[in-house]
């Protein structure tokens, strides 16, 4: 499977988002948001970090950058599309979700180990997945996922949460939500469910000597269901 | 303007030196080469106060590869993999301006590494604040959170450990030390000295503004009532061109066009480029309107003096220009031509095609006052006769609350959290253990490395707190299996123009120097404050002292939490009972009075090369050392981080139990080791002459203390990790 990290001025996950798609199999390229065209992929990635300096709005530049029509005309075109922390934001001011991310609830950026809830039907990035409730890691300032009450039923209605942060027995409670999104949410799609934002990193959690291995699941199962 | 007498003292020069300079040149200098002369001699670029006891650490061992006087110091740690590492302080400008004082003190700290080829993989702090009372300090404690979050985080750099202490003599003054640690290959590392004539000499990163001038002079100034007024000299940071800056420079070190690189720190451009004149004992000429402002009408004085953050000077190959100019385009980064090297020695600055400035280089330089300040002798403090009645009327579940959720004590969760600890996936220990490690990236090896302080000890003592706090550092990377290599320290104190001091600083040194010898643990890089004082009040001395370490294989890593319930707790090294300078004295009984525990170099080595032979025999499950608070603190973080109990064994030998649990005697560890394993474990103590005490048993949750329960580790927890977060919110 071929996959590419686009590399944004300010991506700092980028690096660690090549070494875990290599670590479970893939064919990794890093992308230069100044270049034109994406190489051939099954996936395409956008990594976290602070992309342009995250000034303005969190992902407002990189949302109009060079490559990123290439990656809205791939997406439209069905393709897989994954975007993790910075990724989940710059998706949002594409308009390829719905939402915003806003500023944690407490004002704080946060690091830490959370549990999320993930949603294993009707699509490839977490079908078939071996556990439901996976312990990832966050660290983000923006965080705080919002959208309109439409937005969210239609979200809802359509299937489209992804995950939900919870307690480590799968309990979507309010002590569990670590920024203040809107009804736990850690992570949406589209409504074609080929694309994925969210804000853990599965990334961090690829190996028992760091924060846990969790994200191997996620790695792993991805893996399998694109072949 | 004409230079006089009263402009000079005005920019912190003193009477006679401004006379020297004059005598020097052999005529009055103008405003912009008096303003050169200010920024290089004074205290934080010259050292003029500090450089003749610098002069006697000890620098040297067999894997350092560069001691002090580079950017930043470099030790081996095999397969041609080093360490680049440095500590800095950004005290002054974060007590003005909390977030940007902390966020350009990392930013400045990380250019420090990776002008030497480094790609940062570590950072650390050390923060001391004011009394948790002080009004100031909530408001400070916050903004230098934020500040250091803000730049480190965004860069993409973990930041793996730090310290924080409260104590009321920072109220006025508190201190931010910042370290990083940055990994570079030992054939590919780049010096700062320039070499070669006519060689161009270029400016890359942000553009210049009037921000930070006299940065360098207010970090030697004493603080009084206008100290709002200098929030212009703080320097305004900006991590995102920093993150550019850091990527197009490794890029451009990727091949072998770079002479020398320097990044423009204290006393930007002035000290940049006269440090790698100097060094290659070569003249510099530069061209100050080909210089990226970004404010008009900026004149010589102020483009020579900003400290606008982002930048550094770089001595190219000649005919490499248009290859470098490419990767700082594609970074966005400015890039200009500047000058050029010359065989003049002089420093010769030109502007709108008028020499402006023209001053030999070694009377900046080498002529630089150095002054042997007087001195005073610390006495060792009598010994407090505690007596029976002070403990009488203590409770004792009621003394390990206070103690555990003490605000020097307590868990610094609310802080740690707030900064990415695990971006680049190579973090494998988290803030919170002894020492914070990360993985050579690829590599089986790991890196460890703490950072500590002991104001009280050194303000009691300097010689002995100085030694202390060398061992205290050894001992925290012990604790998590790493083999100790070298240190960095930040040494922060008081006025050096008072001979009290100017003492503590001596003595401090002389402490440092005699653990680090001993230790065979070198002093590779550091930096000094001076004039920490507000209205004529000094802090603590507070040398801070970062170590770094080795773990070859990380799977060897070693943790403090317990592992499993039924087995042995021991602990190694003798207790003495010593109370004085504790935190129990201090906290429960309110004297501060006294020595501060004596340091015993032997054991120190000894009982640390014997943990660590315990450790690579895999013979203990949990590992820590004794520190703040004694063997008590010491336990219940144990079961705090394994989410787990202890039984303690009835002690023996001492006749007061808060004697034995509360005293800070040093050279010791707690470990954990399975009940099979004691007679291999006690056979090697013995075979090393350590001595040990059985301390307990872990147990499920329970903590039980004169075969009672006293506490479940949940309540211990909450006490601990509780203390912070209330505060703060």
């Amino acid at each position: 499977m071929n996959s590419s990290v686009i590399i944004f001025p300010g991506s700092n996950c980028d690096r660690d988002m090549d070494v875990a798609l290599k670590k479970f199999g893939f064919k990794n390229k890093m992308v230069w948001h100044n270049d034109d065209e994406l190489p051939k992929s099954d996936l395409i990635v956008l990594p976290g970090g602070f992309s342009y300096g995250d000034y303005l709005r969190c992902g407002s530049i990189a949302g109009k950058s060079k490559i990123i029509q290439s990656v809205i005309d791939f997406a439209n075109s069905g393709g897989l599309v994954l975007g993790i922390c910075n990724g989940f934001q710059i998706l949002t001011e594409t308009g390829l979700l719905k939402g915003v991310l806003q500023q944690n609830k407490n004002i704080e950026f946060i690091c830490k180990n959370i549990f999320v809830k993930v949603n294993n039907s009707e699509n490839k990035f977490f079908e078939n997945i071996d556990k439901d409730v996976l312990e990832l890691h966050i660290a983000h300032n923006e965080g705080n996922y919002f959208c309109t009450e439409d937005e969210l039923k239609s979200l809802e209605d359509n299937n489209q949460i992804a995950a939900y942060y919870c307690s480590s027995d799968g309990k979507v409670d309010d002590k569990s939500n670590p920024n203040g999104a809107i009804k736990n949410i850690a992570g949406i799609f589209n409504e074609k469910k080929n694309i994925l934002g969210m804000m853990p990193h599965p990334e961090r959690m690829i190996d028992q000597s760091l924060s846990g291995e969790d994200g191997s699941i996620f790695f792993e199962n991805l893996l399998k269901n694109l072949k | 303007m004409e230079v006089n007498e009263k402009i000079a003292v005005d920019h912190g020069l003193k009477p006679d030196e401004y006379k020297k300079i004059c005598d020097l040149l052999k005529r009055v200098p103008n405003l912009t080469e008096l303003g050169i002369f200010s920024a290089m001699w004074n205290e934080h670029c010259s050292y003029k106060s500090s450089r003749l006891h610098l002069k006697k650490l000890n620098t040297k061992g067999k894997k350092v590869i560069q001691g002090p006087g580079e950017n930043a110091g470099v030790i081996d740690i095999g397969d041609d993999d080093a360490i680049v590492f440095k500590i800095e302080s950004h005290n002054h400008p974060s007590f003005i301006e909390p977030y940007q004082g902390a966020a350009t003190g990392v930013g400045g700290i990380m250019r420090d590494v990776f002008t030497m080829g480094a790609r940062p993989i570590a950072n650390l702090n050390s923060i001391h604040f004011g009394s948790t009372q002080h009004k100031k300090t909530k408001n400070l404690l916050r903004g230098v959170v934020k500040g250091i979050g803000g730049y480190g985080n965004c860069i993409g750099v973990p930041t793996i450990a730090g310290q924080t202490c409260f104590d009321q003599s920072y109220n006025g003054n508190i201190l931010v030390n910042a370290m990083t640690l940055g990994l570079v290959n030992k054939n590919k590392i780049f010096y700062s000295k320039a070499a070669g004539i006519n060689k161009p000499v270029i400016y890359v990163g942000s553009k210049t503004g009037r921000d930070g001038i006299h940065g360098a002079s207010m970090a030697s100034a004493i603080f009084d009532d206008k100290i709002e007024e200098k929030k212009p000299t703080v320097q305004v940071g900006d991590p995102f061109t920093e993150k550019l800056l850091l990527e197009a420079c490794l890029e451009l070190m990727s091949d072998k066009s770079i002479i020398a690189i320097q990044d423009m720190g204290a006393a930007g451009l002035t000290s940049s480029s006269i440090e790698m004149a100097s060094k290659g004992n070569l003249g510099i000429e530069l061209h100050l309107d080909k210089v990226p402002c970004r404010e008009e009408k900026m004149t010589p004085y102020e483009i020579m003096l900003s400290e606008s953050q982002e930048r550094m000077l770089i001595v190219l190959e000649n005919g490499k220009e248009d290859s470098a100019k490419k990767i700082f385009d594609k970074w966005n980064l400015d890039f200009a031509v500047i000058g050029k090297t010359t065989n003049t020695k002089n420093i010769e600055l030109y502007f709108e095609k008028e020499k402006v400035a023209n001053v030999p280089i070694k009377f900046l330089a080498n002529e630089a006052p150095m002054y042997d300040r007087p001195w005073k002798k610390t006495k060792l403090p009598q010994k407090i006769k505690f007596s029976n009645s002070d403990f009488k009327k203590l409770k004792f579940s009621d003394v390990i609350k206070k103690m555990i959720s003490n605000p020097n004590v307590c868990s610094k969760q609310w802080i740690w959290e707030q900064y990415d600890h695990t971006v680049m996936g190579d973090t494998i220990q988290k803030p919170g253990g002894d020492a914070g490690v990360v993985r050579v990236h690829g590599t089986k090896k790991a890196v460890a490395s703490s950072v500590d302080s002991s104001a009280s000890y050194c303000y009691a003592h300097p010689f002995t707190g100085g030694k202390q706090v060398v061992c205290e550092a050894w001992r925290n990377l012990v604790s998590v299996g790493a083999e100790p290599i070298a240190i960095t320290n930040c040494l922060n104190f008081g006025n050096p123009e008072k001979k009290e001091n100017m003492g503590e600083f001596v003595e401090c040194i002389d402490g440092i120097n005699e653990a680090s010898k001993y230790l065979n643990f070198p002093v590779v890089s550091g930096n000094v404050s001076f004039y920490n004082e507000t209205k004529d009040k000094g802090i603590k001395p507070t040398p801070t002292i970062g170590g770094v370490g080795l773990i070859k294989d990380y799977k060897n890593l070693m943790s403090m939490s317990f592992k499993s319930k039924g087995n042995l707790v021991l602990v190694i090294g003798k207790t003495e009972g010593n109370l004085d300078q504790s935190i129990f004295a201090n906290v429960i009984l309110d004297e501060k009075k006294g020595p501060p525990p004596e340091i015993n170099l032997f054991n120190e080595k000894n009982n640390g090369e014997t943990v660590l032979k315990l450790i690579k025999e895999k013979l203990p499950l949990s590992v820590h050392d004794v520190s703040l608070g004694g063997i008590m603190i010491g336990a219940l973080k144990m079961c705090i981080a394994g989410n787990m109990g202890i039984k303690f064994y009835k002690f023996k030998n001492l006749t007061n139990i808060y004697q034995y649990f509360f005293s800070e005697d040093q050279g010791r560890y707690i470990i954990e080791v399975e009940k099979n394993n004691l007679k291999k474990v006690e056979s090697i103590l013995k075979k090393n002459s350590v001595h040990f005490d059985l301390l307990g048993e872990t147990t499920d949750k329970e903590i039980i203390i004169n075969n009672e329960p006293t506490f479940t580790v949940d309540k211990v927890t909450e006490f601990y990790k509780g203390w912070l977060y209330k505060y703060m919110s």
